[in-house]
This record gives C-alpha cells, structure tokens and sequence, in this order.
C-alpha cells in the first residue's frame, strides 16, 4: 500500500489548485452554472442569517432566561442537586472514556467542554459548578486510564444505578416543611431541558425490556402471544406519537381506579414509554434474525433449554448488533419529547411559551424558537457523532 | 429392553413443552382479560360518575365552532361528524401535497448529494445533516411564529414575481376561476385521462410482447396534456381564467389565499421529510453498482438511457421500501398540525372532544383514521414494491 501511495500520479493528474477547481467546480456549462446558484443561494442564506443574528436579533431574551430554559421552575436553592447528579453523570463519562476510549482526544476534549463554557460572559453564576463538572469528569478518566481493570465493574454498576439516583435528586425524598436533607421538588416544577432529559432517559429506559419482549413475542412460536405482540406493534406505530400521548394524559386516568392520580409527567413518561417500545420492538426484531440459525442449534444441541438460549446465546448477540440503531433510537425519541408541550408540559419547547410571555420579551419569537432549535440540534448531532466515534473504536455493530 | 421401558414412561406433564406453552397462552390470555375488564369497569365507573356513557351518536350534534379553512361548505350549526371529515379532508390534501412536494425535493437532494460538483454536493450534505438532527416540532412552530406570522402587514405586502402576495394573513397566489364552459372542459379532460389509460396499458402490452421499452410514462402525459388542449382552443370560451390575487383593503382577495397555518405545516412537513428522502434516494442509487453504468455505456446506451433503463428501475427497488415509511411519517407528522393551528383531523376533533368531553370516543377515532392512513398507503406501496421486485427464478 505504502509503495502505490508514494508514486506519484502524473503531472496532468497531480493536485492542483486552478486544476481542481476547474474539474470539480467547471466542469461543463450545466456544472458551472449549477456552482454559481449554488454559490449565490449560500451566500444569500449566510448573510441572511448573519445579518439577523448580529444586528437585529435581540438574544438578551436568552441570558436572562436562560435558567427557565434549562430547568424550568425548579427552586434555584435546590439547583445544587442537579449539578451534583451532572457531575456525577461526568465522573462516570470520564471514567468510561478512560477505561474504553483511552486513546480519542475528541473525547477528553469534551470532558473540558464545561471549563470552556464557563468562559461563556452569561454562566456567571454556575461558572464554579461548570468547572468542578470538568475537574470531576478528568478526575474519573484518570482513574479509569490507570485503573481500568479495577473500576471496569464499578462503572457499569454505576451507570445501572446512575438513573434512579438522578431521579432521587430530583425528586427529592422529605416532605418541604421539614426541613430534611432532600426536600421533595413536585414534578410540575420540572422544565426545560432537566424535563427533556427526564423524559427521554426514562423513556428508553423503561422501554427497552418491553421491546425486547415484545420482539421475543413477535418472533414466538406460539399463536397467540405472536398475534398479541404483532398487532401492538403495528397498532403503536400505525398512529402519531401525539395521539397516544393525548390518551395517556386523557384516558389513563381513566383507567386507573377510583381515588388513584397519577401526575402528568408521569403519564406524559408512560406514553412516551409504550411508543417507544413498539419501536424499539422492531429494531431488536431485526438483530434477532440477523442471529443465524447453526446458533440456535449449537445452543440446543448442548442441552440449553428455550429462555436459557435466548438468554445467554441470542440475545447478548442480536443486542450487541442493534447498539448502533438503538443509539438512533435514542435520538429520535429525544428530538420527539418535545411534543409534550402540545399536551402542556414545561419541557424544552413548552418553556418557550413562558419565556415568550413576559411583556419584557413579546415578538422576539425568532429569536427563542432558533436558541431552542439550536439545543435540540447540537445534542443530536453530538449524539449520533459520538456514537459513530464509539462504534469506529470499539467495533460494535459489525 | 432398558430403552423400551423408558420409553413408556412419559414425560410428566408440567415438564412437558408442549402443555406448557398452551398453558403459558391460557394464562397470557386471563392476565390480558383480566387487565382489560378492569381496565374497562374503571372507566365505565368513572363516565358514570360524569353521567355520560359511551357512544357515537354525540356526532350527529351541532358542533357551534367555526374551522378556518374547508375543502366543503361548513358552517358552526354543522354537526360533528361534518367537523370530523373537514378535518379529514384538510389532513389528506396536506399530506398528498407534502408528499408530492417532498419527494421532488427529495430526488433533487439526493441526486446532489451524488453530484461530482463539490458545491452542490457540500451544499446537499449540510443540508441533510442539518435538517435531519432538528426537532420537526420545534422547526414547524418556527416557521409559524418566526416566519410566516413575521411577514409584514397587508398594506405593506411583499410581492413576488409569478404574482405572489406574502403577507402575515396568508399567501396569495393566482388561482383558475372556472367559467360557463368549465363543465364540458372537465368531460373533456375525463376523456382524456380515459385515452391516456388506455395509452398506457396498450404500451405496457407492447413492451410485455417486444421487449422494447417505450416512454410509457411520457406518451401517457403527453395524451393527457393534448387531449386536454385541445379542448381549452376547442371551446368558444376560455374554461378557465387567470384570476389574480390582490390587496382588498386590510384583506387578500382573489386568486387563492394560502393561511399562514397552512403554509407553516406545509413547507415544515416538506423541507423537513425531504432531507429524510433525500437520504434515502442517494442510499438507492448508490447501492447500483458501477459496472452496471459501465456495461450499460459499453453497450451503446447513452446517459437518460442508463439512467431510465438500468440504474432508476435498480435503484427504486432499494428506495421503495424506506421511501414507503417516510410517507407514513410525513402523514402522522401532520398530526403536529395542532401545535401551529392548523384545521387536521387531529385538532378538529381535538376541539370536538373539549367541547363534548367525549375523550375516550374521540381519541378511538382519530386513532382509527391515522391507522387506515397507514394500512391504506401501505397496502399501495406494498402493491407497488410487488410489481418492481426483481423477479426470481
């Protein structure tokens, strides 16, 4: 290889700036044109928004809001809790990192990614918090590089357990008035980007073992639960995600007997949850038959009974395959929590609504709507560009 | 002999498979019937404490709310049920626009993506991986909010060439005003659509017997169109005349005024569904391999040849089947109708079930409509995905 890459090309075929531009930019009189419109209709978008951005867009509607858009109403004497969970969530980042991905700069770049907004002229509040996260997530890679076999079991302990104990320190566990350590935060305080977060995490989470039954189902031999798992399937993703949240928000109570009320975060999750899954179904569907068949049969040729093969054999395989396309998963059920504003919660989205209404800030709906858009596109693309980072180096989903 | 007597003594039954999985069914069964019946003693409990019960005859009602836009006469002393269809109407012509719309954006960026012109192609893929980690929510209230409600005033309208009026009231754009003769005009075009099915199953008969492929699509269109104008230079009266959109006062008037809801939904579901065809389409072509456009030049083709005749016909068996789910969703997006105000099926009985309280009813029903949506345009692509299969041997 190394031999082919060192002759040189010849001198017609050689790197050349005037050259390249003319092959690849003027190549003939459709191409030439088709690079000017493309040209023109990108210098208009450009300027366009540059213009909007620098001179008339009015952005102080965001850095005196900028609390409300990333936890809502939560009590700001509580806020400690929630950058003690980020943190947490960090040091885990951080020791992951050291213990899997020792060798990505990229990624200890993003550990110090705090530090760098806490020069930010906005975050002068939480700047102490931003670069105690960055302290905390370098501390963890560097025990995880040194101590990579030690903290291995550790670490993934720590992420099973990682979601209840945010859960904990949000919600808290004393009632108010007495004074306790955790003073109970009631959910309708939740907003923004922690109510985003929440409900996306719970989300996935809680929907994964229904998927991965209900995917075992659709695969069964046995009629019945066959026809059960299929026709859920397909009923949950024949319909928009909208209208099963209105039914969880309209009908579960309902549902449910007399006397027992469930809040409306919680039935906005158990929506969310029950859509996911019929999605999440599907994609674990297609790990499963891409398991072929010689190992069902090894497996039952060593005496595994039907769970134990489907237990040990298939499922850590057909899993193991799907990571990359749960990853996607992931995203999208992210970039859809925010239809619970529609149903009235204070999320990301709904949020807007409460900054927008302050008569300090009418008509400045451009403005909140782009910094809004901004998150939800930073995070998905960090997301899906991390994941493919990760799978390039630890080779999952091949 | 030591096998035979094993052999007799059979399997007890609790560790037999078989008994097993019928009594895991049974068993699955009571649990779901069990849950289902309490589920449903709850909920007739707590209707009965609101003193309603349930059932459909509240449709036939005088609904008492009015609908921005209708595709048929509707007033507020229409009933419910007349409600329900406006609605339905308005959620078919945004999807079967967004759709037609859509997948023409779609091929377009697909084909740049694939464009050895640096620009266009860079261009093409900043816009997909842009519009592909938004929020379609999010980028729909944009564009009610920070676009088209921000256009200016009536009196200081924006004018476009092509006779477009943008304004914060809606988009006016000429539009036919069907004259006297506009009835025979429409037999006319039947007849024409009528000889152009005809045209395309006799050439589909013919390319079966030859082998030949003629431009089917193109003979067909081009019946239709000439049927059609012969007919417009035919008749003693033009069938339909230009009527342009203007400023009336603080209103728009003539020609076609587009709400500004309808276009937020309209242009979010679009740009918003392309990038994802887009994606899909530039997947398709590229999975024809190489040698099939070399082998098909070697052979005398020329490029609209290739392209007709070897990569589209390839390419579309890839592209049909994703491309068949990104039609389902741009139609269950359009339930997001609700959040920029929007007349859909979803809102309208949204509203209907604010008004009655009948949640349970309604939310069953807008659930059925978006199921036979998805069944129907499944069903169709389905069918379609059938005829351009590869055919095994």
């Amino acid at each position: 290889m190394t031999e082919m890459n060192s002759v040189l090309p010849p001198l017609s075929e050689r790197s050349n700036v005037l050259r390249w531009i003319r092959k690849n930019l003027f190549g003939s009189v459709l191409d030439s044109i088709l690079t000017i419109i493309g040209v023109l209709i990108a210098y208009w978008v450009i300027k366009g928004f540059l213009t909007w951005a620098l001179t008339t867009a009015r952005w102080e509607v965001i850095s005196a809001n900028l609390r409300l858009i990333l936890i809502g109403q939560y009590p700001l004497e509580q806020a400690a809790r929630l950058w003690i969970g980020v943190a947490f969530l960090i040091f885990l980042g951080g020791n992951s990192i050291g213990i899997w991905a020792r060798e990505s700069r990229f990624s200890v770049a993003l550990l110090l990614s705090p530090a760098i907004l806490a020069l930010l002229p906005f975050s002068s509040g939480p700047r102490t918090w931003l670069i105690v996260l960055s302290v905390t997530g370098l501390v963890g890679w560097w025990l995880g590089r040194s101590r990579p076999e030690v903290l291995r079991r550790s670490v993934i302990i720590g992420w099973v357990i990682s979601l209840p104990i945010i859960i904990l320190l949000t919600h808290g566990f004393t009632p108010v008035d007495s004074g306790g350590v955790l003073a109970i935060v009631k959910t309708n305080l939740w907003g923004g980007l922690l109510l985003t977060f929440l409900l996306t995490v719970v989300g996935i989470l809680f929907s994964f073992p229904i998927g991965v039954l209900l995917a075992l189902g659709r695969r069964s031999e046995l009629p019945i639960i066959r026809l059960a798992s299929v026709m859920y399937i397909e009923l949950v993703r024949g319909v928009p995600l909208i209208t099963i949240l209105f039914m969880a928000q309209l009908m579960l109570p309902l549902f449910l007997p007399q006397g027992v009320t469930i809040d409306r975060v919680l039935r906005a999750m158990v929506g969310i949850v029950l859509f996911s899954a019929a999605y999440l179904a599907e994609n674990v569907r297609g790990g499963l038959q891409a398991i072929p068949k010689g190992q069902f049969e090894a497996a039952h040729a060593l005496g595994l009974g039907k769970a134990q093969t489907m237990i040990y054999i298939v499922l850590p395989q057909a899993l193991r395959l799907v990571i990359p396309i749960l990853v996607g998963q992931f995203i999208a059920v992210f970039k859809d929590t925010a239809l619970v504003a529609i149903v009235g919660l204070l999320d990301l989205l709904g949020i807007a609504k409460t900054v927008l209404a302050q008569p300090k800030f009418l008509g400045l709906q451009r403005e909140v709507y782009v910094f809004i858009s901004l998150i939800y596109w930073v995070l998905s693309y960090g997301m899906s560009y991390l994941s493919q980072r990760l799978e390039e180096r630890l080779g999952v989903g091949k | 002999m030591q096998n035979k007597n094993q052999q007799t003594t059979s399997i007890p039954f609790w560790r037999d498979e078989r008994i097993l999985d019928i009594l895991g069914q049974i068993l699955f069964v009571l649990i779901v019937l069990f849950f289902g019946f309490v589920i449903i003693r709850n909920m007739n409990a707590g209707l009965a404490k609101q003193g309603v019960s349930l059932s459909i005859n509240f449709l036939k009602g005088v609904s008492g709310f009015d609908i921005s836009e209708s595709l048929f006469p509707y007033s507020r002393s229409s009933s419910y049920w007349q409600a329900y269809l406006v609605g339905l109407l308005n959620t078919l012509s945004v999807s079967i626009i967004g759709i037609i719309l859509a997948t023409i954006l779609g091929v377009i960026l697909g084909v740049a993506r694939l464009s050895t012109n640096f620009i266009i192609n860079k261009l093409a893929a900043i816009y997909l991986e842009f519009i592909r980690n938004l929020s379609l929510l999010v980028f729909l209230i944009f564009w009610y909010l920070g676009v088209f409600l921000k256009l200016p005033k009536v009196n200081e309208a924006i004018l476009w060439p092509g006779d477009i009026i943008l304004t914060n009231r809606g988009v006016g754009i000429p539009w036919g005003l069907p004259t006297a003769s506009f009835p025979t005009f429409r037999l006319i075009m039947l007849f024409g659509l009528v000889l152009a099915v005809g045209v395309f199953f006799g050439l589909h008969i013919y390319e079966k017997r030859t082998g030949r492929a003629p431009l089917t699509l193109l003979w067909t269109l081009l019946t239709f169109l000439g049927v059609s104008v012969l007919g417009w230079f035919v008749l003693p009266e033009q069938p339909v005349t230009l009527d342009l959109a203007y400023i009336n006062g603080l209103n728009l008037a003539g020609g076609k005024v587009l709400s500004p809801e309808f276009m937020a939904l309209t242009s979010g579901l679009v740009l918003y569904t392309s990038a994802f065809i887009g994606e899909v389409v530039r997947a398709g072509i590229s999975s024809v391999s190489k040698g099939q456009v070399e082998a098909s030049r070697a052979l005398g083709l020329n490029a609209f040849q290739t392209l007709r005749l070897v990569v589209f016909p390839q390419a579309l068996r890839v592209i049909v089947p994703p491309l068949t789910s990104q039609y389902l969703n741009l139609i269950k997006n359009s339930s997001l109708a609700i959040a920029v105000g929007f007349p859909d099926v979803f809102y309208v009985s949204n509203t209907v079930q604010n008004q009655t309280g009948r949640a349970v009813e309604m939310i069953s029903l807008v659930m059925l409509t978006y199921l036979a949506f998805s069944l129907i345009t499944s069903a169709f692509m389905n069918w379609y995905n059938q005829r351009i299969k590869l055919v095994e041997r």
